[in-house]
């Protein structure tokens, strides 16, 4: 029943808090409610699971590892195109750029709307002319 | 780092040279207060109990924070303590799984506190000490002495990621499997 387990080497999301959005790796446990959490640009520190949603990425390290281990093995594990092309991840870089768009992209964006919708109508119309026979 | 109530200091002190005595002992104490100022008072309130020397004819040599050595590693703590309940004075050993000698104090005043009602100033810290694995009596810290730790987070709470997002009415129930 369960897939996600937190375990040495789980990668997981930080939710809420200072480092919100950032890729965390769990590399020790501290107790029933907190984890020790390390990322490749940030110093070890002990997060509670709370503030964490475990991902499906898991690598290939032993209890609190160096820093260059944990770095050499979240490349071995190739963690950052793993998360990239999961739908998950791919949902969060889509989420950063819609709330990075100027006004000027949204105009853009507006544009290819409505000749996106345009092009579905038509489509729509030939279909319902051939059905209509 | 999380910011802990509990400071660690290391207080030195002695009476104040008298013509019987020309030097005094000089008395080191390292306690937990939320302050410089507290721990000074603390100090003295504990000498108090050993020696013969109060606040007023003695003096303070030395006041300094000791800060944790390697707050990244995780060690297992064991506090000595003695506490006054309603009906007179325990003693107690308890045992806490934390990277920090403060926060693993800190753990111990809030467990205290909600498991017999013990407030902060009815507490005495007798010794503390990072004990090795091997020797942990409790079974609650025990159970993570496991190189292979592994379990599921049973019940997710979906959160908002800041207290400004906070509605009370959501649109649709939540998804609790993580």
């Amino acid at each position: 029943p369960f897939k996600r387990y937190v375990e040495i080497g789980r990668v997981a999301l930080v939710n809420y808090g200072k480092d919100y959005g950032q890729l965390v790796v769990i590399v020790d446990v501290i107790d029933q409610n907190r984890a020790l959490v390390d990322a490749p640009d940030m110093v070890r520190c002990q997060m509670n699971f709370k503030r964490l949603s475990l991902t499906d990425i898991t690598i290939n390290i032993k209890r609190v590892p160096k820093k260059k281990t944990l770095i050499a093995a979240m490349e071995a594990a190739d963690v950052k195109n793993k998360w990239e092309n999961s739908s998950w991840g791919r949902k969060l870089i889509v989420q950063k750029r819609r709330a990075s768009l100027n006004d000027f992209d949204r105009f853009k964006l507006m544009l290819a709307k409505i000749k996106r919708g345009g092009l579905i109508r038509q489509e729509l119309a030939k279909l319902k002319k051939q059905n209509s026979f | 780092m999380v910011t802990y109530k509990f400071h660690q200091y290391q207080v030195v002190g002695r009476a104040l040279p008298s013509e019987t005595d020309e030097h005094p002992k000089i008395y080191r104490m390292k306690l937990w207060a939320t302050n410089e100022v507290r721990a000074k008072s603390k100090f003295w309130y504990f000498l108090r109990k050993l020696k013969k020397v109060k606040k007023s004819n003695g003096q303070m040599l030395a006041i300094n924070e000791i800060f944790e050595k390697s707050p990244t590693k995780i060690k297992n703590y064991g506090i000595w303590l003695r506490y006054q309940s309603r009906t007179g004075y325990h003693n107690m050993y308890k045992e806490y799984r934390d990277t920090t000698l403060n926060g693993a104090v800190e753990q111990m005043y809030t467990e205290m506190a909600s498991r017999h009602r013990v407030r902060h100033h009815c507490i005495q810290i007798i010794k503390t000490a990072t004990i090795p694995a091997k020797l942990c009596k409790r079974e609650s810290t025990k159970q993570f002495h496991n190189s292979k730790i592994k379990f599921p987070l049973v019940h997710r709470t979906v959160r908002p990621p800041t207290r400004k997002l906070k509605t009370t009415y959501k649109a649709s129930r939540p998804n609790l499997f993580m």
